[in-house]
């Protein structure tokens, strides 16, 4: 100990005798091989679980966990920032899942169920721009990382609800899917109802085009892009949570919040 | 007259915080590893703005490596994983703020002085090391960064994770794509920092790396000296009772 040194408590030094030394540093011994093996043993043991949809179940947990978390935590005020129009642009096209019928507008109509399993009603393009439309600039987060400030227009979901379907406010989840039924998928009401929470009609002040959606999209900047389903073709409310949803079948987290 | 004994050096919450934070730290990089890879464009390559230095996982990298993406399973691992590692943080910040061991990471303007001879040593320009306290003033200086860093990574993820529910926490990252900046040069500072220290755990040697295990080091002290504890030399008997 050189001189003039602080003495922090932790370094108030307490001694034992060389036996006692002898004997904690057999119970060291003993107690860090445990450890170690007990390490070695839980990550394998988690490499092998059995998987549900393709993860594991241990981690399956984790992301149930973890959404039980942050569903409790959710603050409807919280918004995501947004931008200048000058600032957002074009994002790339990142998936074609569920696109692969050609479009034919002459036919495409928007079901909506509801959570009786009945037909609501069937809404045109023409219906959705008679409500009011909402333009926003947000950063679109992919699920690979990347982020790209873009602007959406079209009716925001609450508006839709309260305006056509009412009755299904408060449904507890909703479910989408592209009209083949390869792509779907399944939100928490929270999200739904959002106020950043779109039907978008526009990408860059212009109607979407197919590869991004056309002719209306889920947008939200609660969710990865892997939420936000292109080429709507059902919406179905439901009390529990929807059937199907692409990527959480394959291992991806379901609830995906942001 | 000389007897041998063992004096504490690392407390119980210190040591065990030291040994789960080691392997989950390493789970945090892989599993991270693979989130960063899922976007091949290898967006935080060195270099300043226009002007792009080298690609840090270039195609030859991976391939080389055969890594694989595996992006769904990489998340799975690091957002469960992430739990244990803030958890265990705040275990080590209880225990540093309970015992005041925090002081042990704050060097005194004479432990700076030292630093440059310090260097020197461990690079062997300089035999004798310059005297020191629990820590040296690179040691401290390395610890109390890697203790912030720590905090950054932790605060930086869940930025990254939550950056609308908690934007208030993304925008004083200076915003979505900052605050992944910061948590990946975090972790590449991680990595050096393991680098280093694992060297130095190897140079100092099996006796220095069993006492973070037991948390005691065998010395030899004068008998009715107890206030005036004397370092005994490496080649001392108790010492080689340790490492054999």
């Amino acid at each position: 100990m050189t001189g003039g040194h602080r003495q922090p408590a932790d370094q108030r030094e307490r001694t034992i005798s060389q036996d006692d030394y002898d004997n904690l540093s057999r119970r060291s011994f003993l107690v860090s091989g445990l450890a170690l093996a007990g390490g070695v043993i839980a990550w394998r043991g988690i490499q092998n679980r059995p998987e549900i949809d393709r993860i594991p179940d241990v981690l399956r947990g984790g992301h149930s966990v973890n959404e039980r978390i942050w569903r409790g935590l959710h603050r409807e005020g919280a918004v995501a920032p947004t931008f200048d129009y000058a600032e957002s642009s074009v994002l790339r096209v990142n998936g074609r899942h569920g696109l692969d019928d050609p479009l034919d507008l002459n036919t495409w109509e928007l079901q909506v169920f509801g959570r009786n399993g009945e037909l609501l009603g069937t809404h045109g393009v023409d219906d959705l721009r008679a409500l009011p439309q909402t333009e926003m600039t947000v950063e679109h987060k992919c699920i690979e990382g990347w982020s790209h400030i873009v602007t959406w227009g079209g009716v925001v979901f609450r508006d839709f609800v309260d305006r056509l379907h009412p009755q299904e406010a408060d449904a507890p989840y909703v479910g989408m899917s592209t009209p083949d039924g390869v792509y779907q998928v399944g939100l928490e009401r929270d999200a739904m109802m959002h106020s950043q929470t779109m039907l978008t009609l526009d990408l860059q002040r212009e109607p979407l085009d197919e590869e991004h959606g056309a002719p209306v999209r889920l947008t939200t900047p609660l969710k990865y892009g892997t939420k936000q389903i292109k080429r709507i073709g059902t919406i179905t409310f439901s009390d529990t949570r929807p059937e199907g949803d692409y990527w959480a079948e394959r291992g991806y987290d379901w609830f995906s919040g942001l | 007259m000389a007897e041998t004994v063992a004096i504490e050096r690392h407390r119980r919450g210190n040591r065990w915080t030291h040994w789960i934070n080691g392997p989950v730290l390493l789970v945090m990089i892989w599993s991270g590893l693979r989130i960063y890879w899922a976007d091949l464009r290898d967006p935080f390559g060195v270099g300043i703005g226009a002007w792009h230095w080298f690609d840090l996982f270039p195609t030859w990298f991976n391939e080389t490596f055969d890594l694989e993406r595996r992006l769904a399973r990489g998340l799975a691992f690091h957002l469960t994983f992430g739990w244990i590692f803030v958890l265990n943080g705040l275990a080590f910040g209880v225990y540093l703020i309970r015992t005041g061991g925090w002081r042990n990471f704050v060097p005194t303007a004479a432990d700076l002085r030292t630093i440059p001879a310090v260097l020197a040593h461990d690079l062997g320009l300089r035999k004798e090391a310059p005297p020191q306290g629990k820590y040296n003033g690179v040691q401290q200086l390395s610890y109390a960064a890697v203790i912030v860093m720590g905090f950054l990574a932790a605060l930086s993820g869940f930025a990254i994770y939550k950056p609308t529910q908690l934007s208030f926490l993304t925008a004083a990252f200076g915003g979505y794509e900052a605050a992944r900046f910061v948590h990946f040069w975090v972790t590449i500072g991680f990595v050096l920092f393991i680098v280093v220290h694992l060297l130095q755990v190897f140079r100092a040697g099996a006796a220095n790396l069993w006492t973070m295990v037991t948390g005691y080091e065998l010395l030899t002290v004068e008998a009715d000296a107890t206030d005036e504890i004397e370092k005994t030399d490496q080649t001392d008997d108790a010492h080689e009772k340790v490492t054999t």
